[in-house]
């Protein structure tokens, strides 16, 4: 049985926005996805050339060699605006906050061996400078990408990526008793210790990247694919055969987002390499050139991880990236 | 297991947590040169030798950060479905009011969109982490004024004109060129000219000016929906100013040889910003069926005391009040009747509507501007409320000239002459450019090869780049005005023209079950 209240009709001359309009087929209702995402960023009569930048307009297509008919064809599955996605991350979060909580009021992090501890230290702190990159490089794509659609995606990934980096300092704090030691022992080891500088090589030269597009492909669909499952998912199963499934507890949120965060990287990459021939060649010519130079920088990391299996480990992310790649008609 | 007896960790207050949390996050690079990671902070020629002094102004987390944004944007939303399902539109205080969101919409929203990328730019290029954090948390807010904005005038554009196609607009329509080139000029400039424009004149100095104004006035003239967002944004805002004032001292603070190059920067932007508060400044007088405070107040308040406050503080850096300040107050008895009536001779190519001042509308300004308006300015609007009673609304069909720098056109009076047009001219590589004023003039001399690049919309009218493509001008019948509507996607008796007689008002006095003579008195 259902209740009516009567409202007053009237009747709306239009139902939405002009541009939002032609994108969706007709004059309709709209949702807030739509009216919010597409068109925002100015496309015509530029006054100045940037003094940054005095071969191009301040925005410009030719920021990329990757070309669209119609960069806002690069649509977000999971349709985020900034309400949709804080409220998502917030209840997200939420989850991870209560496993922070849990750990920290019983001391559980402080009971493992301590084998595992130094190998939590060796392997998972210096990480936190890792997604510090990511942040800076998905920034990069906000201010110099094309397009209120694929930037407003990147956006969210850059704060994604802080709060990751956020998550993994909290770990040592956990860690050190809030002295901030490991931290900085995480430090010296990302600037100085072997193992961490084929990564740290493979990072500085990608925020040194200028193609926007190259740098999505580099960061967020190869490293991050690599990166992510073998240490979130992969090394957490593992600790948590060990005995330590507090590992998994403090990592869930990693393990969350990089679900999410990759129904955005493929659904963009899969739109962009459909483009065209042009567009696909591109694309996966960068992805093979990352995946080479982030298997060769990742190696000596999955060995803090795994010794021994190191390699194996790696290969196994490397073979669930490649089938997850030919589904967007790349072979890597 | 036995319960831990080792001593508890040491308790973190949240400035010492945020800075473990954060600072040392960078890393100075070796693999790659920091000259190439960082490539724009150089060239302005802005010293800072340790961008470890840079205080973190909000300490906020990701954590937080979600955490309070989002129980913000389920109030609003949840405030925003309401106003939507109970036709809220039809509380506003007359059709009329609903033009100041056409404005808004149109001048300020875009302006939200350049933000948002212009502080994604801050965020990759300062090298201090605290800096970049700070920028890359206001890009994302600015991102959500744009979008929560375009929600919550969605409801607005179903069923009044002249919002549809608002962002088309925004890239063609004459008068949309001066927000428009204020923020292109701010995104084209070095970083730290981007932070001071913005983060420091805009928001700081100018907030309570262009933003608050139209908050106000949705509050006064019953629009909920709108003056919800402003509630929403409040905390937003205030973090953005703070910031804005953090950065100004960080750079003064980091070396005596900034500050020469700020004050520029300083002098620059407070005209450029004055000069785009034209538009405000008529809002506040002219737009509103219930009215918040005059133009003057407003600047006295607003820029006179707080701003001059502010400079006070300045000045131990060795920072002086902006040139020209005292022209801005000189001219505070004009300022929105020119511009006003800029708007009601062009009203045929604008995409709002304007109308002459009501008896009691023009009593009010002259109570508000005792020392102008009856003597400049009423015999004005009462000729063009004569001509309307004939049936002869005027409107000027010419194209107007253009302020090289700020792209008003040359409607204000001299500081020291209300009865003569202020004009300025430079000759630069055998070309005259004309200015509407001193402070825009010396804009233009610093950079005139930026500023000879403006793209300005009547020059390029008559230069033929107004038009859809394969519309030839040289065709018989052509008709100019016609194409350039097309061009703008503005149609004709219903975008533009005055309010009296449109299609706003036609439906706004069906809906409210009115006669036009009703809608007189309710207005």
């Amino acid at each position: 049985m259902s209740v009516e209240i009567k409202t007053a009709n009237l009747d709306p001359v239009r139902n939405t926005f002009g541009n939002v309009a032609r994108r969706i087929g007709g004059d309709k209702t709209a949702s807030r996805y739509q009216e919010g995402s597409f068109d925002l960023q100015p496309v015509t009569n530029f006054h100045y050339r940037p003094l940054w930048d005095p071969e191009r307009e301040l925005y410009d297509k030719r920021r990329t060699a990757i070309t669209m008919a119609d960069w806002d064809a690069l649509r977000d599955p999971r349709q985020f605006y900034y309400g949709s996605y804080v409220m998502h991350r917030s209840r997200l979060q939420d989850a991870s906050e209560k496993n922070y909580e849990l750990v920290e009021k019983h001391g559980l992090l402080k009971r493992l061996p301590k084998g595992l501890t130094r190998r939590l230290k060796a392997a998972l702190l210096p990480l936190r400078h890792v997604e510090w990159a990511a942040n800076n490089n998905n920034c990069y794509m906000t201010a110099y990408g094309y397009g209120s659609a694929i930037t407003q995606g990147t956006m969210y990934n850059t704060m994604d990526r802080l709060a990751i980096a956020q998550y993994l300092s909290r770990i040592g704090l956990l860690l050190d008793d809030n002295t901030g030691e490991s931290l900085e022992a995480a430090k010296e080891a990302w600037m100085s210790d072997p193992a961490w500088q084929p990564l740290r090589r493979l990072v500085e030269n990608s925020m040194v990247t200028k193609d926007w597009f190259e740098l999505f492909v580099t960061q967020n669909l190869v490293l991050d694919s690599l990166l992510h499952p073998l240490v979130y998912r992969r090394f957490a199963d593992e600790l948590s055969d060990e005995g330590a499934a507090v590992m998994a507890m403090l990592t869930e949120f990693m393990d969350a987002w990089f679900n999410d965060s990759s129904r955005w990287v493929d659904a963009t990459i899969k739109v962009a390499a459909a483009e065209s021939d042009q567009n696909k060649h591109l694309i996966n010519a960068w992805a093979r050139t990352a995946v080479a130079n982030v298997l060769d920088a990742l190696l000596p990391v999955a060995r803090l991880m795994y010794f021994e299996d190191g390699k194996k480990a790696l290969d196994e992310v490397y073979a669930a990236f490649q089938a997850r790649a030919a589904k967007l008609g790349l072979t890597v | 297991m036995e319960k831990t007896t080792a001593t508890p960790p040491k308790k973190l207050g949240l400035k010492e947590k945020y800075a473990l949390m954060t600072r040392g996050l960078g890393w100075e690079p070796t693999y790659r040169g920091a000259d190439e990671l960082y490539d724009q902070i150089k060239f302005e020629g802005i010293k800072i030798h340790d961008w470890s002094k840079w205080e973190d102004p909000f300490r906020l987390t990701m954590e937080s950060y979600w955490k309070y944004q989002a129980e913000k944007e389920r109030k609003l939303y949840a405030i925003i479905d309401a106003f939507e399902q109970n036709n809220g539109h039809l509380n506003v205080s007359d059709g009329r009011y609903v033009n100041t969101l056409k404005l808004f919409l149109t001048g300020i929203t875009p302006a939200e969109y350049g933000a948002h990328r212009l502080f994604a730019m801050l965020g990759r290029q300062f090298p201090g982490v605290g800096a970049a954090i700070a920028c890359q948390m206001q890009a994302i807010d600015e991102l959500r004024h744009v979008q929560t904005q375009v929600h919550t005038i969605s409801q607005y554009n179903k069923f009044f004109s002249g919002m549809s196609e608002w962002r088309h607009m925004t890239d063609r329509v004459w008068y949309m060129s001066v927000p428009k080139s204020f923020f292109e000029d701010a995104m084209t400039a070095g970083p730290f000219e981007q932070m001071i424009a913005i983060s420091f004149s805009l928001e700081y100095l100018l907030t309570n000016l262009v933003f608050m104004p139209f908050m106000s006035a949705a509050a006064y003239n019953g629009d909920m929906a709108t003056v919800t967002f402003g509630f929403s944004s409040q905390s937003d805002e205030a973090r953005h100013m703070t910031l804005g004032l953090e950065c100004i001292k960080f750079v003064l603070e980091q070396d005596p040889a900034n500050v020469p190059i700020v004050q520029r920067y300083l002098d620059k932007w407070f005209w450029r910003g004055y000069r785009l508060l034209s538009l405000v400044s008529m809002m506040l007088d002219y737009m509103l069926p219930k009215k918040v405070m005059s133009w003057k107040e407003a600047w006295e308040i607003y820029f006179v005391q707080n701003g001059g406050s502010l400079f006070n503080d300045l000045s131990r850096y060795g920072i002086r009040m902006p040139k020209y300040w005292e022209q801005t107050v000189a001219s505070a008895d004009r300022l929105s009747h020119e511009t006003w009536n800029t708007f009601y001779n062009f009203a045929g190519a604008a995409a709002f509507h304007s109308w002459a001042p009501s008896d009691e509308d023009m009593a009010w300004l002259s109570e508000k501007y005792p020392d102008t308006f009856d003597q400049h300015y009423r015999p004005r609007f009462e000729w063009y409320r004569e001509q309307e009673a004939q049936g002869k609304r005027f409107y000027n069909n010419s194209l107007p000239m253009l302020c090289q720098t700020c792209q008003i056109p040359l409607n204000a009076s001299e500081p020291d002459d209300p009865t003569k047009t202020a004009y300025r001219e430079v000759e630069h590589e055998g070309n005259k450019y004309h200015f509407c004023s001193d402070g825009c003039r010396d804009i233009f001399c610093h950079e005139p090869e930026k500023y000879v690049q403006a793209w300005l919309p009547a020059n390029q009218v008559l230069q033929g780049n107004c038009f859809e493509p394969g519309v030839d001008p040289e065709a018989p019948g052509f008709d100019a005005a016609a194409e350039l509507f097309k061009y703008y996607r503005l149609t004709p008796g219903q975008d533009n023209g005055d309010y009296r007689g449109s299609k706003d008002e036609a439906n706004w006095l069906k809906w409210k079950g009115l006669a036009p003579a009703d809608a007189a008195e309710a207005a």
